[in-house]
């Protein structure tokens, strides 16, 4: 049986993570590939790396963080953040990621989604999806959740996937950081709209979130981050619990 | 020394960190030939089937060649594809043939939220002895990543079910293969490189 992934997220500035709330106050949270290792040995089933400054400088120290967190495990590696071409998705998996997710780009270049798709394969290409609840329906944001796309979140992700995407990353912004629980709704109007995987974030604060999210939110994966990083909950003790509750996962 | 078969189907950076953190001794040949001289041949690969039209004539007389001596083959996921007869996903390419059978689009199952692609963690059912299981017990979790599988044939020594069962190890002499990603299934697929790498001496 399929079981449901637990993914790491690590926010990383100059090469070390960092973490904010709701996109802002951002705090420190240690070495990316010391945080990999440790994810690892507690079972965690895949690895992002963001890059949320995504300067021309810190380009090539993404590329050194990429390269030693590929190094540390060996679990699908997934990294975001400014990729806005095909060189600097290239670069990304050059560096040693096997999947790209791209944002802003997607929406500003929906061509680039098919672009990679074909050079890479759909499992490749995770279209991430920024977006916060409205009266009706789902808004999208760009820029690091700075500007309204004017786009609507189901809609979009229904055509990323007909671009090429292979999953949806859908992070709800009213909860990110919250820890007040995964938007259940919107994973849900989002997952079932869609034929591929759909991994929730934002919002995971304690186990029973992720109970949440796998059975009202139907997400195929769930994100998180601080969570993991100041070991409130170990990857480990969520699975152990995940799985009392009838939940598929890998122990 | 490992032929690491490199025809620009995605990348191969994370299987090269792979058998580099294994210590194993591989080349990415430049030219067919190459493959013939190896003590083993993987032929890895992501994406489309269509992909594997550039294992052309050359390439494929000395996989076969490498075969019919004994040298090991391993594929991996789209590898593993090609070692069968071809798939519904790209009509026009031909497989290796070493095993009989066609590749089909899974099956997906809607009422119980079963999607395609099959992306994620999931078992290996063994049905059998296998020397590239060694190590490992039935239930073992792997990484997968795919549309299109390999039916249940005579050389499938663990199997997969999704919304169906599929191939998800094939073993027959000197031929391996496996549909999902061994160098993103952390200790488990590590394990199964290994064995790979000792049946290769």
């Amino acid at each position: 049986m399929l079981t449901k992934r637990i993914i790491a997220c690590m926010d990383v500035r100059d090469g070390q993570v960092v973490k904010g709330v709701q996109f802002q106050q951002l705090r420190h949270a240690g070495d990316p590939a010391a945080l990999a290792r440790r994810y690892n040995v507690e079972g965690i089933d895949e690895v992002v790396v963001l890059d949320i400054t995504a300067t021309l400088e810190s380009r090539q120290a993404l590329a050194r963080t990429i390269n030693a967190v590929a190094h540390e495990i060996f679990l699908p590696l997934t990294v975001g953040g400014g990729i806005r071409s095909e060189d600097d998705a290239a670069a990304a998996i050059d560096a040693g990621a096997d999947k790209v997710s791209l944002n802003t780009a997607a929406l500003r270049q929906p061509d680039l989604i098919t672009t990679l798709a074909r050079r890479y394969g759909s499992q490749a290409v995770i279209v991430a999806i920024d977006a916060k609840r409205r009266d009706h329906g789902f808004a999208v944001y760009v820029r690091s959740g700075t500007t309204d796309a004017a786009r609507d979140a189901v809609a979009w992700a229904r055509e990323a996937e007909a671009r090429g995407a292979g999953e949806i990353l859908l992070t709800s912004m009213d909860r990110d950081g919250t820890k007040a629980g995964f938007d259940c709704a919107m994973t849900a109007a989002v997952s079932d709209a869609v034929d591929i995987p759909v991994i929730a974030s934002g919002g995971a604060g304690a186990v029973d979130h992720f109970t949440d999210v796998f059975t009202r939110g139907h997400a195929d994966a769930a994100l998180a981050a601080s969570i993991f990083h100041y070991a409130e909950s170990s990857v480990s003790e969520l699975k152990r619990h995940l799985r009392a509750q009838g939940i598929a996962v890998r122990l | 020394m490992i032929a690491l078969v490199d025809y620009g189907a995605g990348n191969l950076t994370s299987v090269r960190k792979a058998l580099t953190a294994l210590g194993a001794d591989f080349v990415v040949p430049s030219m067919p030939e190459q493959c013939r001289q190896a003590r083993g041949v993987i032929v890895p690969g992501v994406g489309h089937f269509s992909a594997t039209a550039r294992l052309d004539a050359p390439w494929r007389e000395a996989i076969d060649g490498a075969l019919a001596s004994g040298t090991p083959l391993f594929g991996i996921c789209v590898g593993m594809q090609w070692l069968f007869d071809g798939s519904d996903e790209a009509p026009e390419a031909t497989g290796l043939g070493a095993i009989a059978g066609r590749i089909a689009r899974l099956a997906g199952d809607a009422d119980r939220r079963l999607k395609v692609p099959h992306v994620g963690w999931n078992s290996l059912d063994f049905r059998g002895q296998a020397r590239l299981l060694r190590g490992l017990t039935s239930g073992a979790q792997v990484y997968f990543t795919h549309s299109y599988a390999a039916p249940v044939t005579t050389e499938c020594v663990a199997s997969t079910t999704h919304a169906n069962t599929f191939s998800s190890v094939v073993e027959r002499d000197n031929i391996f293969g496996v549909q999902f990603h061994p160098e993103k299934s952390g200790d488990a697929g590590l394990t199964i490189l290994r064995n790979f790498l000792e049946v290769c001496g």
